[in-house]
C-alpha cells in the first residue's frame, strides 16, 4: 500500500487575496501553477471530468486587471476553485457523472456558482462525482472511479469524490460538492478535509441537477476551516429561483470563529458509537472530544434514540424523489438517446437502460416502487413519519446542547472495489451522516487525526438549523488542537 | 360495438345516467405557473420556454402568486372553501410532451373543495356539487400531424409546458347532458366574469373530460363508469354524452357489462372509442412536490382575493330584473358575456326607458344576429346604438316599422344604428293637417269601430292608430299620431 502526502502546501483564501493585492503574484499565474498541478497529479487522481482553460484565464486576467487598477478586490479574487459536475456552469459540459449526459451543455449557471464567481473565483473544471450523486464512494461514475490523494488504492468517499481529492490534491483552493445522505462530509473525512453541510434551505439548488430534492445541499470543500467560512459566506443567501431557499440573513461565518469551545455545551450520541465503528475512528474521536473538554467545552452524553431507523428512512426517501427526478432523462429533449428504437415506449426504455450505470437504476427502482400504488402508505408516508421523528430527536437534543459531536464515517477511506459488490454495506457507511439530511440541519467533517496507516479521519459537528457559525467555531477549535 | 339506433325510448327511460365533469381551465396570467415565461397563446413553437419549464437539469419551480390569486378568486366564485395550507403533488408519468417526467398538480391537499353552482333544469334551480378546484401546470403539445415527415415523426411544442391551470371537479351529481351542458355554460359564465380565463374551448383554455355510468332507476348503488376525453367543443358535449348513456345502456341491456375505461370521443364520427387498456394502466405515483413550499392563503390574504370578486351572472341578472323591469329571459340575453352586459348598463343608464332598451335587444336585435349567425359581439350594431334607437322610439319620432327598417338596413351594411338614421333620415309626417286628413278617411271608412269607441270601448283607438300608420306607409310621427286620433274620436 502506498501513502503519499500532497506535495504542495494548498495557500489559503487570504494569502491569494492579499498576494494579488500586494502585487507578489497574480491571479494567472496562480491559475496556471494549478492548473500544472491538476496536469500531473489527476491522472492518478481522476478528480476533474473537464478542465475549462480559456474561460479561467479569461477569469483571472479580470482580477489582475483590477489589482493594476488598485480597485478593491472581492473576497475570493483568483481563488481557483472546481466544481462538482452535478452543479451547470453555462456552456460547460453538465454530466452529473452520467454515460445519460454525455456532451449536455448547459444553457444556464447555478446559482452558487454564479456567487462563487461574482466573488472573484477562478473555477478551474468540473469535478468527478458518483453518477447522479449516488454512491459513497465515487465508484459509480461513469466516467472513472476517483483515487483518494492520501492513498490511491482507496476511494475518496462519494458521491462529492472529485471535490474533496481535488482539494486535498492541491488541484484546487476550494471545491463546490453537494450531500444528500452524506456525499460532503464522508468524502471530507476520508481525504483529510473539512466539508460543509449547511442547513437546508441555506444555499440555493438552483443549477443543481437533483438527486433528491428534499435532501439535496451545495456546500464547500476547503482544506481549513476559515476557508470553508469564508465560501459558506459567498455562497449562501436567498435565491429567488429556489422556492425552498431561506430568506434569512446570512451572517459573517468567519467572526466568531476564534471564539473558542470554552462553555459551549457539546452533546456526545451513544448510538453513534455503537457496534460497527472502527476502533481506530473510535479513538481519533475520543481523543479529539478529550481535546475539546480540556478546552473548556462542557461535554454531555445525550441520546438521538430513532437513529437506528435514519438509513431505511434515508434510502426510501432519497430514492422516491429521485425516481421522479430522474424521469427527465428520457432520451427525448437532450443527453443519451439511444439509436436502434422503433417506438416511443421502446425508445424510452434502452435510452434509460444505456444511459444509467446499476446504481441509478436500482435506485430508481426502489423508489418507484415506494410511491407504487398500495406501497405508498407502508414505504415513503411511513418514511416521511420517521423522517419527523428523527428531526424532533435533534430538536429535543439542541435544546440542551449547542452542537453535536459524532464520528462522520464508521471507517477510513475503504479500498477500491472492497464493497462494490454489496451495496448493503456500502450504504451502511452512510449511518452517521444521513441523519443531519433527513433532520434539514447543518453539519460538517473536520480533520481530527489519522490512522495507523496514515488514512484520514473526520469528526462530525451538528447544528442547529441555520447555525453554521457555532459548528464552524467548534471546527476552528478541532483544528488548532489536532 | 354499440350501435345506437335500436334503443327505444321506453329502454332509455328505464336508466338514469349519473354524470360528473372534471374541467381544465388556463389562467390568464402573464407569465406560466414556475417560470418567468410568456402565457400568450399562438407564438412560434418552442420560443415562449426557459430551463424551467423546458424541464432542464437543475431548474427548480417558483410559483407564480398571480396564478395563485387567479385560482383562488376562481374557488371563491363557485362556493368553495379555500384551505389555508395546500400542498403541491407531482404526478408522475412519461410523455414526449411532458419535459420532466411529471406534472406538478395538487393530490390530497388540493386548493379548494366542497363548492357548488347552480344550473336551470325542467324542474327549477338545481344544485351540483364542485368537489374540488386544484392548481397544477399544462403539459407542452404532441403534434402528430402536417409536417412531411408526420407518418415517422412527431413534433413537439413545449410554449403551453407550465401554463398554469386549474381542475374543477364536479361531483357525480348530474343526471343529464342537458344539465351537463348547462353546467359548463355556468362555470364557464362565472370564470370569464372573474376574468381569471378566456375559457376558449377551441384554443384548449378549456378542456373538458366527464365521468359517465349509468343505473336502473331507483337503484342507488351507481354503475361502472367511463371516463370521456377529447370533448373539445361546447357543440358537442351533449351529443358525446347522449352517445356514451346509449352505449352503456345498450351494453347493459344485450346482457354484458360496462368496463371501466377512459374513451376518446371523435366529432367526426359523433362516438366515443375506448383508448388501448394499456395507455390507461397509470399509476401516478402521487407525492408531495419537494421543490415547493407548502401553497398558504392565509384568512387575509383569502379577504383581499375576496375583494377582487366582480358581481357574479346570476346576482346580476337578478339586480337587472328589478332595475330596468326587465324580463329574466332578457336578463339571460344582456349578461350572455361581461361586457355586453357592462355595455348593455351603460347604454340603459344613459338611454330614457331601459326597459325599451331591453325590448329593442330581445326583438330586433337577437334575432337578426342568430339568422346572420353572428355573436353578440359581432353585433354591427352597438349598445350605444340600440339607446339610440330606444330614445327615437321613446319619443315617438320612429315607427316601429321605421325601426324595423333601420336595423335591417344597418346588418345589411354592417353599419351602426346612428349611421343609418343619419344617413335615411326617415321621412315623417309631422304635419298635423296631413294626419288629421288620413284620419278623417279611416274614421269615414270604419263607422263601426267608431260607434264602438264612442260606447265606451277606448282600446278601439289602437285600431285606428294602426290603420292611419299603415295608410301613411308607416310615416306618421306616431306620437302625433295617437294624440290626433284620440282627439278626432272624442269630438
Ligand atoms: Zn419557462
Amino acid at each position: 500500500m502506498t501513502v503519499e502526502t500532497t506535495e504542495i502546501k494548498p495557500l489559503s483564501i487570504d494569502d491569494i487575496r492579499a498576494s494579488i493585492e500586494s502585487g507578489t503574484s497574480r491571479a494567472t499565474a496562480i491559475a496556471e501553477s494549478y492548473f500544472e498541478q491538476i496536469q500531473s497529479r489527476d491522472p492518478q487522481i481522476h478528480s476533474y471530468l473537464s478542465v475549462n482553460r480559456e474561460r479561467a484565464f479569461e477569469r483571472a486576467a479580470r482580477i489582475d486587471d483590477l489589482a493594476a487598477k488598485g480597485e478593491p478586490l472581492p473576497v475570493l479574487a483568483g481563488v481557483p476553485v472546481g466544481i462538482k459536475d452535478v452543479l451547470t456552469i453555462e456552456g460547460l459540459q453538465a454530466t452529473a457523472g452520467s454515460r445519460i449526459l454525455e456532451g449536455y451543455r448547459a444553457p444556464y449557471t447555478a446559482t452558487s456558482v454564479q456567487k462563487l464567481e461574482a466573488a472573484g473565483a477562478i473555477t478551474l473544471g468540473k469535478l468527478n462525482c458518483d453518477e447522479f450523486a449516488m454512491g459513497s464512494s465515487n465508484e459509480n461514475s461513469a466516467y472513472g472511479a476517483v483515487h483518494n490523494p492520501h492513498a490511491l488504492d482507496r476511494v475518496p468517499g462519494g458521491s462529492s469524490g472529485g471535490s474533496a481529492a481535488a482539494v486535498a490534491g492541491g488541484m484546487a483552493v476550494a471545491t463546490l460538492g453537494t450531500d444528500t445522505g452524506g456525499s460532503i462530509r464522508q468524502p471530507a473525512s476520508f481525504c483529510g478535509v473539512v466539508g460543509i453541510l449547511p442547513t437546508y434551505g441555506r444555499v440555493s439548488r438552483y443549477g443543481l441537477i437533483a438527486f433528491a430534492s428534499s435532501l439535496d445541499r451545495v456546500g464547500p470543500f476547503t482544506a481549513n476551516v476559515k476557508d470553508a467560512a469564508t465560501v459558506l459566506g459567498v455562497i449562501a443567501g436567498h435565491d429567488p429561483m429556489d422556492a425552498t431557499s431561506s430568506p434569512l440573513p446570512v451572517p459573517d461565518y468567519t467572526a466568531d470563529l476564534d471564539k473558542g469551545v470554552s462553555g459551549l455545551r457539546l452533546g456526545v450520541p451513544a448510538e453513534y458509537f455503537a457496534e460497527g465503528l472502527d476502533a481506530e475512528v473510535r479513538a481519533a474521536i475520543e481523543r479529539s472530544i478529550d481535546q475539546l473538554r480540556a478546552a473548556g467545552a462542557i461535554i454531555k452524553p445525550i441520546s438521538l434514540p430513532h437513529t437506528r431507523y435514519a438509513v431505511p428512512t434515508y434510502y426510501l426517501i432519497a430514492t422516491a424523489e429521485a425516481s421522479a427526478n430522474l424521469a427527465r432523462f428520457d432520451g427525448v429533449r437532450y443527453g443519451f438517446r439511444a439509436k436502434d428504437a422503433n417506438t416511443l415506449s421502446a425508445m424510452y426504455r434502452k435510452s434509460r437502460d444505456l444511459g444509467f450505470g446499476a446504481e441509478v437504476k436500482r435506485r430508481i427502482m426502489l423508489g418507484t416502487y415506494a410511491l407504487s400504488a398500495g406501497y405508498y402508505d407502508a414505504y415513503y408516508k411511513k418514511a416521511q413519519q420517521v423522517r419527523r421523528l428523527l428531526t424532533d430527536d435533534f430538536l429535543k437534543a439542541f435544546a440542551e446542547v449547542d452542537a453535536i459531536l459524532t464520528p462522520t464515517a464508521p471507517t477510513p477511506a475503504f479500498k477500491l472495489g472492497e464493497k462494490s459488490d454489496d451495496p448493503l454495506s456500502m450504504y451502511l457507511a452512510d449511518i452517521y451522516t444521513v441523519t443531519a439530511s433527513l433532520a434539514g440541519i447543518c453539519g460538517l467533517s473536520v480533520p481530527c487525526g489519522q490512522s495507523a496507516e496514515g488514512l484520514p479521519i473526520g469528526l462530525q459537528v451538528l447544528g442547529k438549523h441555520f447555525d453554521e457559525a457555532m459548528i464552524l467555531r467548534v471546527a476552528q477549535a478541532v483544528e488548532r488542537l489536532n | 360495438m354499440a350501435t345506437t339506433a335500436s334503443l327505444s325510448p321506453e329502454v332509455l327511460a328505464k336508466y338514469e345516467p349519473v354524470i360528473g365533469l372534471e374541467v381544465h381551465v388556463q389562467l390568464l396570467t402573464n407569465t406560466k405557473a414556475f417560470c418567468g415565461c410568456s402565457n400568450q397563446f399562438g407564438a412560434p413553437p418552442n420560443t415562449h420556454v426557459c430551463p424551467v419549464c423546458l424541464g432542464l437539469p437543475g431548474a427548480l419551480p417558483v410559483l407564480n402568486e398571480r396564478a395563485v390569486e387567479f385560482a383562488t378568486l376562481a374557488a371563491l366564485a363557485i362556493n368553495c372553501e379555500v384551505r389555508e395550507r395546500s400542498i403541491f403533488a407531482r404526478k408522475n408519468y412519461f410523455y414526449p410532451d411532458l419535459p420532466k417526467g411529471y406534472q406538478i398538480s395538487q393530490f390530497d391537499k388540493p386548493l379548494a373543495k366542497n363548492g357548488w353552482i347552480e344550473v336551470p333544469t325542467p324542474e327549477g334551480t338545481k344544485r351540483i356539487g364542485i368537489t374540488r378546484l386544484h392548481m397544477e401546470e399544462d403539459a407542452g403539445k404532441s403534434i402528430h400531424d402536417g409536417f412531411a415527415d408526420s407518418a415517422t415523426r412527431t413534433y413537439v411544442d413545449l410554449n403551453r409546458c407550465g401554463t398554469p391551470l386549474i381542475e374543477i371537479v364536479s361531483e357525480p351529481d348530474i343526471r343529464t347532458p342537458e344539465e351537463a351542458y348547462e353546467y359548463l355554460t355556468r362555470l364557464k359564465e362565472i370564470l370569464l366574469y372573474t376574468a381569471v380565463s378566456d375559457c376558449n374551448m377551441e384554443e384548449g383554455s378549456l378542456r373538458c373530460d366527464a365521468n359517465v355510468s349509468v343505473r336502473p332507476r331507483g337503484q342507488e348503488k351507481f354503475g361502472t363508469k367511463a371516463e370521456v376525453k377529447n370533448v373539445n367543443s361546447f357543440r358537442f358535449i351533449r351529443s358525446a354524452l347522449e352517445y356514451e348513456i346509449e352505449r352503456q345502456i345498450e351494453v347493459i341491456e344485450s346482457g354484458g357489462r360496462v368496463i371501466q375505461e377512459t374513451r376518446l370521443w371523435n366529432a367526426h364520427e359523433g362516438r366515443t372509442y375506448s383508448m388501448r387498456s394499456k395507455e390507461q394502466a397509470h399509476d401516478y405515483r402521487y407525492f408531495p412536490e419537494p421543490d415547493l413550499p407548502p401553497l398558504i392563503v392565509t384568512a387575509e390574504r383569502r379577504a383581499e382575493i375576496a375583494k377582487q370578486m366582480p358581481e357574479l351572472p346570476e346576482a346580476r341578472r337578478a339586480r337587472m330584473v328589478a332595475e330596468y323591469e326587465i324580463s329574466e329571459q332578457d336578463a339571460q340575453t344582456l349578461t350572455a358575456t361581461q361586457a355586453f352586459a357592462d355595455q348593455f348598463e351603460a347604454a340603459a343608464k344613459a338611454a330614457k326607458s331601459p326597459k325599451r332598451v331591453a325590448n329593442l335587444v330581445q326583438s330586433e336585435l337577437t334575432s337578426r344576429l342568430k339568422l346572420k349567425g353572428l355573436e353578440l359581439e359581432e353585433s354591427p350594431i352597438t349598445m350605444k346604438g340600440i339607446a339610440f334607437a330606444a330614445d327615437l322610439a321613446e319619443e315617438g319620432k320612429l315607427s316601429s316599422k321605421q325601426l324595423k327598417q333601420l336595423f335591417d338596413a344597418a346588418f345589411e351594411n354592417g353599419e351602426d344604428f346612428a349611421i343609418v338614421y343619419e344617413r335615411e333620415k326617415p321621412q315623417q309626417i309631422t304635419d298635423p293637417a296631413a294626419i288629421e286628413k288620413m284620419i278623417d278617411e279611416i274614421i269615414a271608412a270604419n263607422p263601426k269601430q267608431v260607434e264602438q269607441y264612442r260606447g265606451g270601448k277606448k282600446t278601439v283607438a289602437a285600431f285606428f292608430v294602426g290603420q292611419v300608420m299603415k295608410l301613411s306607409k308607416g310615416q306618421a310621427n306616431p306620437a302625433l299620431l295617437n294624440e290626433l286620433v284620440t282627439k278626432k274620436l272624442d269630438s
